[in-house]
Parts: structure tokens; sequence; C-alpha cells
């Protein structure tokens, strides 16, 4: 058995060795992969204290070249072996020890590595996006001059905090364009997922990318609070009790429960058959495990219909080994958590309401391979009211909900993401206008198809900069 | 017999003595505690006749810290000490009714010996102390006061109620939590500024930290500091001499209400900043044991729960059973009895504890 691999900590780019380390097996064989370096929380607190020095080093690198080097890191991080700890990483090994500890499988990986891929590679797309066509010198020199008019923005932040999910690598995705905005990233990996922030700062470093760029620090609560508390600017991934303390903070920008929804109106319910694949790929895909997999899907009528071919339709999504390349399904590191969330669907639907579909279809909801566990998909046709009707689970489970029409609007929670399969203008506009909805897709467009030059669950560049009055004498 | 040998003999000899003597007053129905006296009225057999060392001590089963929680206290004041003026000391940050330590002179005797293993160097004698831990009704409070005292200082105080904290540790208010801690750190700052007297610090990691990060306590004077808590490990042991307070002597301890005060084993980089813990032998003794069978002690080297037994004439406490866990530590010179190497939180235990910030 090879000894695990020991990832540091980087401050500031700096390999620190802790005498503090947690190790992380392979969730099937047991065998340890990885030696996690930790940072002790006053450690981080003061590294951060020292983040304007960083964030002077990244502005003295134009945006032009910031960006130049991203692509360049796109290339790195698909093609090349890359420095991990003392040793290094081909593609095919991350890939291989990111499935091991995470339970997600190869197959899954490698596409949200495409996801990756492309946020790297298309940077400039994606700022070109987010700051709706700003001649992004404004960031070299402080200002610039468009439509006339002067323009300046001015930075928030010395460092940009990621308290990062260990679900799913494409979240990384987000952070990226951070660097050629010239914020420093202050990254908190999720404890079985250490590998993919680590792997995206060395392909940066590869690039040429400034070591004061990436600051690594695998920590625990109270270190992730400290990152929340000194960085003026943060994204936080986490479940609801995670994300509750800071969701008033306006510095910190949440990734909780997304909710996220399809509709399908009283105009096109008569053709919902069209739409099934649609709607199971929202619930489905990448594992059913991201804010933006939908775990709800709302209609007018037929609704028993939607949840007898959706629960069929999934049934076929089987649990496979890690290296199979038809798995779609992810695997749970700790099987006592697949327990406890199958317990606490099976607790809900004791409650009158709402009733497993999927159960006709398919065996049990837990089901074990080769030693792993996993939850299969899960179906549930369910009363507006009931608690199913709108809640999130980290496995594809989705509630088929039936409203009048006229409630559609109404009777949908908050929700990141939603897919209205509509041509009603009336529900259209009323959708356009809901508070309640942060992405909107309309037509049959999946939740989870995300445009790369529309923001996903916030700007980061509102999030980043703000723009400042700026006037000078003639 | 090696040298250290016969000092661990002597030292368990010592300490079997000793637990004849405690046994002996706590459970005479002259000098014996309300508690205690009753406690054996309901034994088939006589402590003292039944007790002769350390190992007899398992005769009285583990004690139960739920035992100290509420009224009345004078339950615990032994009768040959009935005339002493007597103090109370409340256990932990949790709120609801405390768990109540009566003590009369321990807090002294034990401070007292501690004072006497502090360097001169680190904690001069004169030297005023600043005291930035928990204060209110828990015994560091007061002792920490008499330590400064003993060694001819001055102690200056801050406020600090670790239940607040925890209470917004529990909330997730993590911005209020921050602002109680600047708010402690402003007024030790001030103390600071304007007592140049004071050399010697008593502080736990997280406010270190906090203080360092304002300013520089070599610049101001600042020549030990004594520092205790939850964060205490050996990473921050390093960090803390590396890139905290380096040149300042800085003792790690690990102390409670119910045990009084460990001494920890000085400094030497060939233990890799590993931290090991002596209880003050043979007022307090620690054992770490098998969880799953507390009667067994553990081999050295191996992890074990901490099995506590304090032995003073004010307070009697036989094998109680820590929240923390530690490797079992081989006696050395200055303290030739089992010590305690990397404590922390007993593993079984750590999803319900709530750790303090302070």
């Amino acid at each position: 058995m090879a000894a695990p691999i020991h990832l540091p900590v980087l401050r500031a780019g700096t390999p620190y060795e802790s005498l503090n380390k947690t190790a992380v097996s392979h969730i099937q064989t047991g065998e340890p992969l990885v030696d996690v370096s930790q940072a002790n929380r006053g450690l981080a607190g003061r590294d951060l204290s020292r983040m304007e020095s960083h964030r002077q080093v990244l502005a003295e690198v134009p945006v032009a070249d910031l960006i130049a080097m991203s692509k360049s890191a796109a290339e790195s991080f698909v093609n090349d072996t890359l420095p991990v700890g003392e040793g290094e990483q081909s593609l095919d090994d991350y890939v291989a020890s990111l499935s091991g500890t995470t339970g997600m499988p190869q197959a899954l990986v490698r596409r949200n590595v495409d996801k990756i891929y492309k946020a790297l590679s298309e940077v400039d797309l994606i700022l070109d996006g987010l700051t709706r066509g700003l001649d992004l010198t404004v960031l070299d020199e402080g200002w610039t001059v468009q439509g006339g008019r002067p323009l300046s923005y001015i930075c928030q932040t010395n460092a940009l905090g990621q308290i990062l999910p260990s679900n799913s690598p494409g979240v990384h995705s987000l952070w990226v364009p951070s660097v050629p905005l010239k914020v420093p990233l202050v990254l908190k990996p999720g404890r079985e997922e250490p590998w993919t922030p680590y792997r995206i700062a060395q392909a940066f470093f590869k690039a040429g990318c400034p070591k004061e760029a990436f600051s690594f620090y695998p920590t625990d609560y109270g270190g992730a609070a400290e990152i929340l508390l000194r960085c003026d600017r943060s994204m936080l991934f986490g479940g609801g009790a995670t994300v509750a303390p800071w969701r008033d903070d306006p510095r910190v920008q949440i990734h909780g429960p997304g909710q996220s929804k399809v509709l399908i109106g009283p105009d096109t319910i008569d053709r919902w058959e069209d739409y099934v694949d649609v709607i199971a790929d929202s619930i489905a895909i990448n594992g059913g495990r991201s804010c933006i997999n939908a775990s709800s899907v709302w209609v007018s009528e037929k609704g028993d219909e939607v949840a007898a071919a959706l629960a069929e339709r999934l049934a076929a999504l089987v649990p496979r080994k890690l290296d199979d390349p038809e798995a779609g399904l992810a695997a749970f590191g700790n099987p006592a958590f697949a327990e406890a969330i199958s317990g606490t669907v099976d607790a809900h639907l004791r409650q009158e309401g709402a009733r497993e579909v999927s159960a006709d279809y398919r065996g049990e909801r837990l089901q074990k391979l080769d030693g792993l566990t996993f939850l299969v998909p899960s179906i549930v046709r369910s009363e507006p009211d009931h608690p199913l009707a709108d809640t999130e689970f980290l496995f594809p489970f989705a509630s088929v909900v039936e409203v009048p029409s006229s409630d559609l609007l109404d009777a949908i929670g908050p929700s990141l993401a939603v897919s209205a399969i509509t041509e009603d203008e009336a529900l259209i506009d009323g959708l356009l206008r809901s508070p309640k909805v942060e992405r909107l897709n309309i037509g049959p467009l999946g939740t989870h198809v995300v445009s790369w030059d529309q923001p996903h669950e916030g700007n980061l560049f509102d999030h980043l900069y703000v723009q400042r009055a700026l006037q000078r004498a003639s | 017999m090696s040298d250290l040998e016969a000092r661990v003999k002597v030292a368990r000899d010592t300490l079997n003595a000793h637990v004849r003597e405690m046994v002996a007053w706590h459970f005479d129905p002259a000098t014996g505690c309300p508690f205690w006296l009753d406690y054996a009225d309901r034994l088939d057999f006589d402590p003292r006749d039944k007790i002769e060392r350390f190992d007899d001590l398992q005769l009285l089963g583990h004690f139960e810290d739920e035992w100290l929680r509420g009224g009345p206290v004078r339950r615990w004041v032994p009768k040959g000490l009935a005339d002493q003026p007597v103090s109370v000391f409340e256990t932990g940050g949790s709120t609801g009714v405390p768990k109540y330590r009566i003590n009369i002179e321990d807090y002294k005797i034990d401070y007292k010996m501690f004072s006497d293993h502090l360097p001169d160097e680190g904690f001069p004698r004169g030297g005023d102390w600043l005291m930035l831990g928990p204060t209110g009704p828990r015994r560091l409070r007061l002792a920490v006061e008499y330590l400064a005292q003993v060694r001819g200082g001055i102690c200056f105080l801050v406020d600090l109620d670790p239940r607040w904290v925890n209470k917004l540790i529990k909330a997730g208010k993590m911005q209020e939590l921050e602002a109680y801690k600047n708010h402690a750190i402003d007024q030790a700052l001030t103390i600071l500024r304007a007592n140049d007297n004071v050399k010697c610090i008593f502080t736990t990691p997280k406010l270190l930290e906090a203080l360092c990060e304002k300013v520089s306590l070599q610049k101001m004077g600042i020549k030990g500091i004594f520092c205790g808590g939850t964060e205490m490990d050996a990473q921050f042991n390093r960090f803390a001499r590396e890139e905290l307070i380096e040149g300042i002597e800085f003792v790690p301890t690990y102390g409670n209400t119910l045990m009084g005060l460990a001494h920890s084993k000085p400094f030497d980089p060939k233990d890799n900043y590993a931290i090991t813990y002596y209880p003050p032998n043979p007022r307090a003794v620690i054992e770490l044991v098998d969880p799953d069978d507390p009667s067994q002690v553990v081999d050295y080297g191996q992890t074990g729960r901490i099995a506590l037994t304090t032995l003073t004439r004010e307070f009697f406490i036989p094998r109680f059973l820590e929240r923390d866990e530690a490797e079992r530590a081989r006696p050395i010179e200055a303290y030739p009895w089992d010590g305690v190497e990397n404590l922390r939180l007993f593993s079984a235990l750590q999803e319900s504890v709530v750790v303090g910030v302070y």
C-alpha cells in the first residue's frame, strides 16, 4: 500500500506542514489516501490580517495577463501532471483520488473537470457576462471612460474567502474568476475534497500566477468562522444549519440548499411526456447532489402520471462501481449519513399527504454494492402543504406537487433555480417579477443548465467590486 | 533500580500513604463532610478499613460530577474545617444549576506549588500580572491573582463570562462573539499600556492570538505567558512559540476546578511541541483508563480517558471520568509519576460538547 499523500496548508502559496493532520481514506477500501495538514484557527487569522499586501501583488499584474494565466491553467488542469504535496498527480490520479474520498463516480468527476476547464478557459467570456461588457482595463487603471462618462470601481475586500463543500467539484468553477478580478483566494476545502482547489492553485502557479493569489487552509469550524469574519467578501457553501448564522451578513454570499424546481405550466401540461427527460436530468444529473438539482416538480394537473413516469425513468439509475463509465449515483462516505437521510424521508412519509411512487419501480431506497452505500432515486407524490413538498436531500429526490394553475406562483417557496416549462406569458411575467426565484430558465431547459455568461447564485463581480462616483476637472 | 525508578517508587509510597490519610479524614464522623459520611453509611464496608493504597480507591466506584450540581453546598464542607471561611467555585461554562466545589485553602496551595516550578526569568518576582481569562465564580480568577501575589506582584483583571460566550456559539452569533472578544482585548490593551510593570500574563490561546494581533507583547515588556484552554495542543504550542511570542517564556497548562492545576513538562525541542502534563501528586492523580473498562489503566503511549482523583483535606474525588482523553506518558525526574500527552476532548463526547472560545 502506498503511503498517503500529504497536502500542506498553503500560506499565500507557501506550503506549511501542520502538526495536526486529518487522514482521509478511500470510502470503499479504507485505504488512507491523503493526510491533510490542518491550519489552526489562529494561524489562518494571523495570515488574513496580512492580505492587503497579497492583493497588491495581484493588483500589479494586468487583467489581460491574469486572463491568459487562467487559460493556461485550464490546459494544465486537464493535461498536466501537477504537484500534490511533495509528489505529483496526473489527471487520472486526481480523478481516482477525488472519487475515492467523496464517493462521486469517476465518470461524474470527469464531467465536473470539463466544467472547471470551461470556467478557466473561457474566463474572459464569464467576466464579460459578470461585468455586462465592462472594459476590464478599469481594474488595471482604476478608472476608464465608457460612453463618454468616467467609470471607476473599487474593490471591497483584500481576499475572497471560500468555505467549500465536498459534494461536487463543479462548484469550484464559481470562484476561479476571482484571480483575473485581482482578488486573492482564501480556500477552506471540504474535508473529503481538498483535491480540486489544490490542483487549481497548482495549475495557476504553473501558468505564472503569483503565489499570493492562493491561500489554502484546511481547518475546522472555528477556522472557517475566522475566514468568514476576516475576509470582507466570502462564499459559504453548506446546509441550512451551517449557513444560518451568516444569512444576515452582506459580506457573505450564501450557497445553501437550493430547493430548485421545475414548473410545468397549464399550457404545456398536456405535452408532459415530452419533458420527462429534461425533468429527470434536472433531478438526477451530477448524482442529484447539487443545489441546482430539482427537488420538486410543480404541475397544475396530471401529477400522478408525471410522478409515475419520472419514477420509472429514474429507476434505471442504479448503484454502480466508482470506475464504471455508466455510473451516475454517488456513494456515501459515511453509511450512517445515508441511513439518517433515508430515515428522515421515511419519517416524513409516515405523515399523511405523501407517497413514495418510486417504491413501485425499484427495490429499497438504501442499497449496498461492494461495500459502498447508495441512496437510489426517490420520487414522491406530495400534497403542497406536506413537509416533503419542498425539501432537498443529498441524493436524487423530488416531490411532484399538484396545485391549481392560479396558485402556482404563490405556492412555490424560495428557489435557487426554476425551470418554467411554459409559454404562458402571465406565468412567465409572474416568475420574472418574483423575488423568490434566483435563476430562471424559461422553456424546456433543465434547472442544471447554466449559461456561463450569466451569474450563478449572485454575481461575483458585484460581490467584489462597487462602482464609485468619479469626477475629474478638465 | 535506576534513580528514576527509585523516585517513582518513593512517589508511589507517598501517594499510598496520602490516600490512607485522606480516607481516614473524609470518612471519620468527626472530620468528614456530610456527603461522604452519608455515602459511607450506604456501603457494606468501612473505607478506612479497606482502602490502604491508591488502587483500593476502585472500591468506591467512580465519582459523578452531577453530584456536585445544586445545593446544599455545605454538604461538601468537612466537619474538621467547619470553622474556616469557605469559598464556592462553579465548574464549566454551561448554564443551568451549576456544579459547585467548595474551597478553603486548596487553590492557594495548588498555585503556590505551581509557582515553585515557574522560572524566575520568565515570571520575574515582583512583576505584575494580567489575568485575561474566565472570571466570575471561577477558581481561576482568584487562583491567578493569588499566583501573582505569591510571586510579589499585583494582578490586573478583565471580566470574561464564558457562559455568554457559549450562548453566542450555540446561537451561531459569530459576529457578536467577535465583538465580545474585541471588548475583552481592548480592556487588556488598556491595562498593558497603562501599567509598565505588567510582566506576566495568564490567558487562553484564542485571546493570546487576538492580543498578539494588536501588539508585540515582547516589545511591551512581557516576559512570561501562562496559557491554558481548549485549543492548547502541539500545533498551537508551535504556532505560539514560532509566530506569536518568540522570546517570551511560554508555559502551557491544564487545569480545572475539580483537580487544580497540572504542570507541563519543560519545553524540549526533541518533543516536537507535544505537551505533556503532570498532575500535582499526591494532591491530584490522573490515570488514563480504557473507556470501555475504566478499571484498566492503558499502557504507556496508548490513548485513554482521563480518570481524575483529587485528594485534599478539603475535597475528595475518587476516579472521576473526565471529558478528556490523552496518551499516557512516562514519569520524568521532575515529576516521577504518570503524565498525559496530547490532551484533547474525549472523542466519544466531541459531538455534544461546546468548547468555549475564551
